[in-house]
């Protein structure tokens, strides 16, 4: 990975390391802080989320009574398209505000949001059915309780991704979202597409190997 | 040109008096209270730590005078085991993490000539975090119930084994304090470890590349690494058990096919890498403090990272050490045998370079060294037995009795507590502008060494004897009662010690001579500004040629950065 | 204090191995502390040459020593040097393992079941039909020719315990909803203590064990005398009645009677063990009697409530637990 591709994934990066205005003009290349900080955040949340993966796969089959995976999941994919295209059009929405193009940005940004608010439903969905029409919750068997806790916990984390797009989205209505914001807001795409990589390995896990 | 301040500004960091600025009391309180500057914050953690360390100390010493002697009556059975858990979980989470990201959170910045961490208001959410933690965590001594309803505070244990810890086992809420008050301090922890990972890594000062910065700092981005993976283990695994304990859940269930061991898998996931956690930063104090009373650069640097990164990464291979005994199979506990041996072959490097680094120097005896030296015999000897332990059929015996005991309390004690006293000796003048007074300072260390080894020592026999560990009280005729005798008057000693510590710490404050900047000789950035430094460290943050930018300017002729 | 009066075959050293596996723990750890101690001398030696040779002087001219950066053979030296001591304790290490975990149970091993129970033992003999708790016998026997060790197997029915007897061997964990295998091979007839090792809750402390090795005909007549049915005193009669009629039917059994609990100990063959409340008191009448009136007082948090039967049942009561020998 030369410069030009390191800048390009991991940010503009720093020159003046202090905001009190020094300036060093030949300082060697840094990388940005906000995406540090975010791939360490992202380095901790992969550790947790491994710990549930790990309990579900261990619990696979050990369940003393109720509802196996085979009986009562089905694969949601239309969930998940959505899910994964929401990390495709965050990067258009990223692309237009670097290129100074906020109306645009803000029509891809708000497509984002609708993106993961249907993966929300379409989970919420899945649930009512599971609970009501299958029987299965967090107290029937080992299934339920792995089950429930990862892709809650996944889902949790959507939601508050959810909620930091519509802070965006309110300060992009607002007209106060520039182009220099956009080191900003591709700190929270990060996070973003964090989400979805993980929507992928709790699928895989869940649905694929699982049933 | 080197740029490094040597202004004489001095606000902030000592509390003063209202004649000099007209700042009331309530003023200087809340200046700390709503900082964000890593210097005031580090202070808190180290305040905060040291206060725990007084309490869980006290926790300590009430369970010894109940096992001076068999049969005792001091202490209930109830409160006993309470004790030892608030005294397992203080000691790791309240005294261990807050003092390491306290000396952290002071020293990363100003070492590398960076003004403030990378996200300073993060610092202090952090801070607040862990502190609301210990509040939670101590709470329940007057909220929350026990056992079978017999007190407040928890009493599963420190690594709070499943299925003891379920809703059947563990009624009340005295279990759920301690999820909750680790889990808070836990997000705390992260948040900081983060922050101080994107200081290192993005903001050193012009001319400091990763092979030029100082170990600690080294060392701190390998910690910092470690309890970004280590402690998110133990808080899935909290959220688990609140998931069991709450909504249903049977992740630790036995009745309904949950497994026991699998939180302990879990546990000790998080639970080795934090006590290397724990012990890196004493490895970091030691390759900053050694070189500078023995006149010497560290003895290979680049070896002293490369073991490093290797304890760092071998730690998170060896947790079922801790396991050896609930029947796993020969194989795993073969496996895990050899990697436990295997991460102390990175430990030993450490202590042989630092014992180059004094070989052929000129070593003064103050008392940061003093502690030093009594580190290196203590951390050896901890060393040793946990190779001991870590054979895993001599493990069968040893394990849970006060052998163990004896071994970690020599790693954390030994070497970890050890090298925050050493730590505080050296970088008070610092922080304060004041000196210790260094009779005071040595008989803190004679009484320390002394009461230390007549506990700790002592201990191991106790355990080679047979006697398992938590236990409230103990049969006469097992041959232990001496033995513990001895132990608990160690403890008084160490405590009248550790007394004089704090006393010292109160009288330098008020009586100490002052420090000026550079009081040891020493050569890394902290000792180019002032003491106390100003808020923003440096007037114009420095350049710098080699690891030790001070001995470049007091040796021009002869300066680091032609040898390295 | 009183002066203790220790009797030092009873104390529970890991140093006085007297069965197969503890020796073969033991004979490990003496070759683990050689090399541990050797390093120590070495280590240690040379860290208190440093110090007194490398000290500052009185009449120090204060100019600094040579700096020496590092060097590449030294470290390369104390790196292979301390790798191969750890190949060679790790290779000690796999053999003890193996040669522990994985031997063989003979035909005809004595076959014993233990489990764990919050804050007692409950000891099972499958084979024999017998059933007792706290105190395990079992018969001697020799590390070649006639061997006879016996095999535990450790289950728990509530929260983890640890089963350590040092004499006899490592400790091994009852987990719940785990079987764990363990076994022992004393060679000297005795008594051997030890007490559960993994915190099981409060009174964990209390939870002790006591293993009695016989000769082969000593273990040959507890069997028989253990798998009888229990005794039937008539002088005894009103209080079994007691017995029977107020709750302790719920958590005892004694067998030949209508009391088949499960929740605390069997209680057939009370008087042939020598303490209550695994380890919390001695076996007699009185402390008997004091137990049932009050458990509470010996072991505070114990799951056995008092009873609140006045006098007179409690001694009826008592008069018949007795006869149980």
């Amino acid at each position: 990975m030369n410069a030009a591709t390191a800048t390009a994934y991991l940010g503009p990066g720093s020159r003046s390391i202090t905001s009190k205005g020094d300036f060093q003009p030949e300082s060697t290349w840094t990388p940005s802080k906000g995406v540090v900080g975010m791939g360490c955040l992202i380095i901790a949340e992969s550790a947790i989320f491994s710990i549930f993966v790990v309990a579900y796969l261990y619990y696979l089959g050990k369940d003393l009574s109720g509802p196996t995976p085979r009986q009562v999941l089905e694969l949601p994919i239309l969930n998940s398209i959505c899910l994964l295209s929401s990390s495709g059009t965050i990067t258009f929405a990223l692309r237009s505000l670097r290129g100074g193009d906020t109306k645009r940005f803000s029509f891809w940004w708000l497509v984002t949001i609708a993106l993961g608010a249907y993966f929300l439903l379409g989970t919420g969905r899945e649930w009512h059915h599971l609970i009501y029409d299958k029987g299965l919750t967090i107290q029937t068997n080992l299934f339920g309780t792995t089950f429930y806790s990862l892709v809650g916990l996944h889902a949790s984390h959507v939601v508050v991704g959810l909620l930091a797009l519509l802070t965006v989205m309110g300060f992009a209505i607002a007209g106060s979202v520039k182009k220099e914001h956009a080191e900003r807001v591709h700190v929270l795409g990060l996070y973003w597409h964090f989400v979805d990589m993980v929507w992928i390995v709790v699928f895989t896990v869940v649905y694929i190997i699982g049933r | 040109m080197n740029g490094i301040a040597t202004t004489g500004d001095v606000t902030g960091a000592v509390p003063s008096r209202s004649a000099a600025t007209g700042k009331t009391v309530f003023d200087h309180i809340h200046s700390w209270v709503v900082s964000v500057d890593h210097k005031k914050l580090g202070l808190m953690y180290i305040m905060f730590g040291l206060f725990f360390l007084l309490v869980a100390g006290l926790e300590a010493t009430l369970m010894r005078i109940q096992l001076a002697v068999p049969n005792n009556h001091f202490v209930s059975p109830q409160f006993f085991n309470q004790l030892f858990t608030v005294h397992g979980t203080t000691m790791v989470f309240f005294v261990g993490m807050p003092l390491v990201f306290g000396f952290a959170n002071y020293l990363v910045p100003i070492m590398i000539g960076a003004r403030d961490l990378a996200f300073p208001r993060l610092n202090a959410f952090g801070f607040w975090l862990s502190a609301f933690g210990g509040l939670l965590l101590y709470f329940s001594f007057i909220g929350g119930e026990g056992m079978a309803g017999a007190g407040s505070a928890p009493d599963i244990g420190w690594f709070a084994y499943a299925p003891l810890t379920g809703k059947a086992f563990s009624k009340g809420h005295s279990t759920d304090y301690w999820i909750l008050g680790l889990m808070v301090s836990g997000f705390g922890s992260i948040a900081t470890a983060a922050n101080v990972i994107t200081t290192i890594l993005c903001m050193r000062c012009r001319g400091m590349t990763l092979a030029k910065m100082p170990l600690l700092a080294w060392i701190n981005l390998v910690m910092c690494g470690m309890v970004l993976i280590a402690v998110s283990p133990l808080t899935a695994a909290q959220i688990m058990l609140l998931l069991d304990r709450f909504a249903g859940a049977h992740f630790f269930d036995t009745q309904a096919g949950g497994s026991a061991t699998l939180w302990m898998h879990f546990f000790w996931i998080f639970g080795h890498p934090e006590v290397y956690i724990l012990i890196l930063p004493a490895f970091a104090f030691a390759s900053e403090i050694i070189p500078v009373f023995s006149r010497k650069a560290i003895f290979g640097y680049p070896a002293m990272v490369g073991a490093t990164a290797a304890i760092g990464l071998v730690s998170v291979s060896v947790w079922a050490h801790h396991m050896f005994t609930i029947g796993m199979t020969s194989a795993s506990n073969t496996f895990f045998a050899v990697s436990t041996m295997m991460v102390g072959i990175p430990t030993g490097i450490k202590i042989f370079n630092w014992l180059g680094t004094m070989w052929g120097g000129k070593l003064r005896f103050d008392t940061p060294m003093l502690f030093c030296i009594a580190f290196l015999f203590q951390f050896l000897i901890a060393g040793l037995t946990g190779i001991m332990l870590g054979a895993a059929p001599f493990n069968w015996q040893l394990n849970d009795s006060y052998f163990v005991v004896a071994h970690f309390h020599f790693t954390l004690v030994g070497g970890f507590l050890t090298m925050i006293f050493a730590g505080v000796y050296y970088w008070y003048p610092k922080a304060t502008g004041r000196l210790f007074n260094e009779t005071l300072g040595k008989w803190h260390f004679w009484l320390w060494v002394i009461g230390f080894h007549m506990t700790f020592d002592t201990m191991h026999i106790p355990g080679m004897l047979g006697m398992p560990r938590r236990i409230y009280t103990y049969e006469a005729g097992r041959g232990w009662g001496i033995w513990n005798l001895i132990v608990t008057i160690g403890t008084a000693i160490q405590v009248i010690g550790t007394l004089i510590f704090v006393l010292n710490i109160l009288y330098s404050l008020r009586k100490g001579r002052p420090a000026g900047n550079d009081p040891w000789d020493a050569w890394t950035l902290e000792w180019a500004t002032s003491s106390p430094p100003p808020e923003y460290n440096f007037a114009e943050t420095p350049t710098v040629k080699s690891r030790r930018p001070l001995w470049d300017i007091k040796h021009p002729t002869d300066p680091d950065w032609k040898y390295e | 204090m009183a002066a203790e009066k220790t009797d030092p075959a009873l104390v529970p050293s890991i140093f006085a191995p007297e069965s197969t596996p503890a020796h073969a723990i033991t004979h490990l750890a003496g070759f683990v502390l050689w090399i541990t101690s050797a390093i120590f001398v070495v280590v240690g030696g040379l860290l208190v040459y440093a110090l007194v040779r490398f000290r500052r002087r009185a009449n120090d001219d204060g100019t600094e020593p040579a700096q020496v950066y590092g060097s590449g053979p030294v470290e390369a030296a104390w790196t292979t040097v301390p790798f191969l001591i750890v190949l060679v304790l790790t290779l000690a290490t796999a053999r003890i393992i193996h040669e522990v975990q994985d031997a063989r149970k003979p035909v005809g091993a004595l076959d014993v079941q233990v489990i764990g129970h919050q804050w007692w033992w409950e000891i099972r003999y499958p084979k024999l039909g017998i059933v007792t708790a706290n105190e395990l016998h079992v018969p001697v026997s020799q590390s070649s020719g006639d061997r006879l060790p016996t095999f535990l197997d450790l289950r728990s029915a509530d929260v983890v315990h640890s089963f350590w007897v040092p004499r006899l061997a490592g400790k091994t964990d009852l987990i719940p909803n785990k079987v764990n295998s363990m076994w022992i091979e004393p060679e000297r007839t005795g008594l051997f203590l030890g007490q559960c090792a993994k915190y099981c809750g409060t009174q964990h402390a209390k939870m002790l064990l006591r293993v009695y090795v016989d000769t082969r005909e000593d273990f040959d007549r507890w069997v028989k005398e253990q798998e009888r049915i229990a005794a039937n005193d008539p002088s005894a009669a009103a209080g079994r009645l007691v017995f029977e009629q107020t709750a302790c039917i719920n958590c005892h059994s004694v067998n030949g009677t209508v009391a088949n609990g499960r929740f605390g100990p069997d209680l057939t063959h009370l008087m042939s063990r020598a303490t209550l409340g695994s380890g919390a008191l001695p076996n007699s009448p009185e402390g008997l009697r004091a137990w049932i009136k009050s458990p509470e007082q010996f072991k505070p948090g114990v799951l056995m409530p008092a009873m609140n039967l006045n006098n007179a049942d409690l001694d009826k009561l008592v008069a018949y637990l007795t006869t149980l020998k």
